[in-house]
């Protein structure tokens, strides 16, 4: 690979990786999520604490893990407990973050990993929640991460897995959910997007900035439902040589995921 | 209180805790009774067609890999199945064994959506499939193991995970916010594997629990697997590492390697080439027909899997296991 070239999954893990906040708490997922927490902590955010769902908190990662329960999510770490203490820390609201995929996602950042088509009788069945549900539910703020095109950003998704922010405006309360949790963001292939979610806002998924040689049609082209442009569309940095460098070398060396 | 809103999924294992609480007084035993026997008479004694199962950790972490072999082996059919899983309910559903999910995730994780289990949801094979979180399903353990009929909780609210699953929505009327109660889940068998135990039972586990200590308190049978045989006295000088106390336990079997190609945490590293054997394998009926020939159906019992995996492969996991260093 050349020096500057960089493959889209590199740009998604680095954008995804910005959005860490140094000295918080954050549920990491399998894939993606783990190589851009890895990122975040080799580079701005040195102080995160990693939360695996099935017991790991506050993991040194040197190596890459490939499930969440693997010993690289407890490798040197401060806790190695059980499902139960990481998902009952998050009900009482001790997580800042969840990181998660999906197969769809809808304008109000719900999220399905359950079935495409009908449930009881699917054209696909997928994994189901896992603890994606539980995340979407339990931490203050969670991003999606995802593919980008139009069977996967969906005016409406078939299946309803984890929550978003559900049907729009105070359906989060409506439903009962704990009070001020909700989705902040959405990095895909093409583009970072955010939500219309300040007072009086619609909830509604929103354009943020383009990745590096993406147009906004290129992102409107391939989102199924109308997203939210803002007069002002950013262009989200490129991966930095030291960024690849520590993805290639460091993180990913044996070139499991990138 | 008044129910606001119920899933409309089946109830797989409708809980009743006197019921339990009797088994508890007249089916455990409270001596000190050596257990130690192997994965077929373990699974052929306490294993049964139709029977509600689950299995801990999952596929690829501590789980009782030799254990669900032997089932497979056994034929034991109908399964109603509890929970996540990786490569052990694959197996399972590869060999047609699975009736019924109380459905967490089933997946092959890093690789993708599991194409046993798309096989045998979506040609029907598996009948019912009922949605749960991950959390959602353990604290439905951690009900019943203390001995209460449900637990509320604040998760799965809103969504078709619950529409989907038997929780029902109530008004708290303490607070009055809306919670999410889990009815309790009894198993009438759990499979688990653990770092070490003695011949009755105790058990510890190094490392993240998952959510051993729940399910092995929800069960009506416990069959363990462990890396190491340990004597009662090492037990006795650690009691606070026990885990899973003997009074739950039915079966221990002596089963080194037990979680392979899966990882044990301080022990051995996972077996990558074997785990995407795997999936590469089960991406057809055949080809996961195939890999069930050789792996399972092919070997005798748990001594020959490991004989035909080889001990250099085996020699090499241990080198590549996660070390207690600083």
């Amino acid at each position: 690979m050349n020096d500057g070239a960089y493959t889209k999954t590199e740009l998604m893990i680095c954008v995804a990786a910005r959005l860490f906040e140094d000295g918080t708490t954050a549920f990491v997922g399998t894939g993606i999520p783990m190589l851009a927490a890895m990122l975040a902590m080799k580079t701005h955010a040195p102080n995160l604490v990693p939360v695996f769902e099935f017991g790991g908190t506050g993991a040194i990662l040197e190596y890459l893990p490939r499930a969440v329960g693997e010993a690289r999510t407890f490798h040197k770490a401060l806790v190695a407990s059980g499902i139960c203490d990481t998902m009952e820390t998050a009900q009482r609201g001790f997580i800042d973050y969840g990181f998660l995929g999906g197969a769809q996602i809808d304008p109000y950042g719900n999220l399905n990993s359950t079935t495409i088509g009908d449930h009881d009788h699917p054209k696909a069945r997928l994994p189901g929640s896992g603890g994606g549900n539980d995340v979407g539910s339990l931490c203050w703020k969670t991003v999606a991460i995802m593919q980008h095109d139009q069977r996967r950003f969906v005016p409406k998704v078939d299946f309803l897995t984890t929550p978003g922010f559900l049907s729009g405006p105070g359906s989060r309360d409506t439903a009962g959910l704990p009070r001020g949790g909700a989705p902040v963001y959405v990095v895909s292939t093409l583009a970072l997007m955010d939500y219309d979610s300040g007072p009086g806002g619609t909830c509604r998924m929103r354009l943020k900035s383009t990745h590096p040689g993406m147009s906004v049609a290129d992102v409107v082209a391939n989102t199924g439902f109308e997203l939210i442009l803002p007069a002002q569309v950013e262009e989200n940095p490129a991966p930095s040589a030291e960024e690849l460098r520590l993805l290639r070398q460091e993180i990913d060396p044996d070139r499991f995921y990138i | 209180m008044q129910v606001l809103e119920s899933g409309q999924g089946e109830m797989i294992q409708p809980p009743d805790l006197d019921a339990f609480r009797e088994w508890n007084r007249t089916q455990k035993t409270r001596q000190l009774v050596d257990k130690l026997m192997s994965e077929q008479e373990a699974i052929s004694r306490f294993v049964y067609d139709g029977c509600y199962i689950g299995t801990e950790l999952y596929g690829t972490v501590r789980c009782p890999m030799s254990l669900a072999r032997e089932l497979v082996r056994q034929g034991k059919k109908d399964l109603r199945v509890c929970g996540q899983g990786v490569l052990e309910l694959d197996l399972w559903m590869a060999a047609g064994l699975v009736k019924k999910l109380d459905i967490t995730y089933i997946g092959l994780e890093v690789y993708g959506t599991s194409y046993a289990l798309r096989r045998a949801v979506e040609s029907g094979q598996i009948t019912t499939c009922v949605e749960w979180s991950n959390a959602s399903i353990t604290w439905r353990m951690k009900a019943t193991a203390m001995g209460v009929p449900f637990l509320p909780t604040r998760s799965m609210l809103g969504t078709d995970t619950l529409k989907y699953s038997a929780a029902k929505v109530v008004e708290d009327p303490f607070t009055g916010i809306k919670v999410c109660l889990l009815p309790a889940l009894i198993l009438d068998v759990a499979l688990i594997h653990v770092h070490r135990s003695d011949c009755y039972g105790n058990a510890q586990i190094e490392g993240i629990s998952g959510f051993g200590i729940e399910m092995a308190r929800a069960a009506k049978r416990v069959i363990l697997s462990a890396e190491e045989i340990i004597s009662t006295d090492e037990i006795r000088k650690y009691p606070d590492r026990t885990a899973i106390p003997y009074y739950l336990v039915d079966a221990v079997v002596h089963a080194p390697f037990g979680s392979h190609p899966g990882e044990m945490a301080y022990v051995h590293g996972r077996d990558e080439p074997l785990i995407k054997d795997w999936v590469e394998s089960s991406k057809t009926a055949e080809g996961a027909q195939a890999y069930l020939e050789k792996y399972v159906y092919g070997v005798k019992d748990h001594q020959e899997y490991l004989a035909l995996i080889g001990q250099e492969r085996l020699d090499q996991l241990v080198e590549e296991r996660e070390k207690r260093e600083i």
